[in-house]
């Protein structure tokens, strides 16, 4: 049997192995979908009828519809497929990315500037405040 | 024969092919990014060589989730860039080298490494952002690429030891070929960053300089280094690094470091280089 406990142990950190791959194989699947323009122009029009035609979970489409991207993540989404839902909001990475973290997106980037995230406090759960 | 003459390493960020497309390298916030190109830029330009075997991984853009292949080579004669869904980067077509990709194809698999060969493939910025940075804008690039696209976005990607492994065997299929062409290997990607989750950001300095030491001077130790220390150390993303070992192995036993360059950020990463010959 496979045993994820180190990957699980990560805080912070949904590592994208193949039972989430599988759990999330529509909702990534719809994500790449939004590569096309015109999928892209059907998607914004009416975001509830084109995640309908497809197999996702209700929370899923939810999870799309709040752009809830830590969300996603926990429901099988990987981050570079869930890229082409913020792009074709016209966001990038780091407007993105900051959302699931505990800062602005001024902050975010502020904390790349000045040399990024420590590892240290972030290595392990145990190391976390619960 | 053919000979592997050079191999490098770089980061491929996203963010830096767009500097480059719209301008913006002399912004003071990319400025520092592209000035520790510069160095490589000359050396680039003065011998390009034949070909590259440029290591790399795509990043949902050509491949979906309906067929992921750890290790793919490109064997066609041309590869498009791709549209990511911001339309293509307008960058050069890069041009194949069939025959030598069909000449490393059935040597690998005989040695053992059960490649995918992709005869149609368009490319993304994994690959065409390390052409942008070593050899700028052009109208063509100054060399013939195969692309060795590596899985690195679902866990797990190859290990360490397999990737620095298959580089041992790239140079044996490579100097098994006979015409007289100078090779190169890019290994990219990388270095620490983390994209996804409440622990985005993170960088790991220490750890990144310590790695460009191994990948020079010991690359055995590198090449032991396993997954849970890349996804602990270097954040989910950093695992790419695993595809400098390719290149590494490609070289040989000794190298002599040409040019090393590190920077942080650039978007959310850091920027890790190093430009190597083998000394036989």
């Amino acid at each position: 049997m496979v045993d994820n406990s180190e990957l699980d142990d990560i805080p912070g950190t949904t590592v994208f192995t193949a039972e989430r791959s599988r759990q999330g194989y529509h909702l990534n699947q719809m994500c790449m979908s939004l590569m096309k323009a015109e999928n892209r122009d059907r998607f914004h029009a009416d975001e509830r009828a084109y995640l309908d035609g497809w197999p996702m979970s209700e929370e899923q489409k939810q999870a799309v519809l709040d752009r809830d991207f830590q969300r996603m993540l926990d429901l099988g989404g990987n981050v570079y497929f869930l890229s082409k839902i913020f792009a074709s909001d016209g966001l990038s990475y780091v407007q993105a990315v900051s959302t699931m973290t505990e800062y602005t997106v001024e902050e975010y980037q502020a904390m790349m500037l000045a040399g990024g995230r420590s590892p240290d406090g972030w290595r392990s759960k145990s190391e976390r405040p619960s | 024969m053919a000979r592997i003459t050079a191999g490098l390493t770089t980061s491929h960020v996203p963010a830096i092919g767009m500097a480059v497309d719209l301008g913006k390298t002399e912004e003071p916030y990319w400025q520092p990014v592209f000035a520790g190109y510069e160095w490589t830029k000359k050396w680039a330009d003065a011998d390009p060589p034949d070909v590259v075997i440029l290591v790399y991984n795509d990043h949902a853009s050509a491949f979906d989730l309906s067929v992921i292949p750890t290790f793919a080579l490109g064997t066609a004669a041309s590869f498009q860039p791709c549209d990511e869904g911001y339309g293509p980067r307008p960058v050069p077509v890069v041009e194949g080298h069939p025959e030598l990709a069909a000449h490393l194809a059935q040597s690998l698999i005989l040695d053992e490494f059960d490649l995918t060969l992709i005869n149609e493939l368009d490319v993304d910025h994994g690959l065409t952002v390390p052409m942008s940075l070593v050899y700028g804008q052009r109208e063509a690039w100054p060399t013939k690429v195969i692309p060795l696209a590596v899985n690195v976005v679902q866990y797990p990607a190859p290990t360490g030891r397999r990737c620095y492994n298959l580089g041992k065997a790239i140079r044996r299929a490579v100097e098994s070929y006979e015409e007289d062409l100078s090779v190169q290997v890019w290994g990219t990607g990388g270095m620490s960053h983390q994209i996804q989750g409440a622990r985005a950001g993170l960088i790991n300095q220490e750890w990144d300089n310590r790695f460009l030491d191994l990948v020079v001077d010991d690359p055995e130790t590198a090449a032991s280094i396993q997954h849970i220390e890349y996804l602990r150390e270097t954040g989910s993303e950093g695992i790419e690094m695993v595809m400098w070992l390719i290149m590494r192995g490609a070289l040989g036993d000794r190298v002599q470091e040409l040019h090393r360059f590190y920077h942080v950020p650039a978007s959310n990463t850091a920027v890790g280089h190093l430009v190597l010959e083998p000394v036989d």
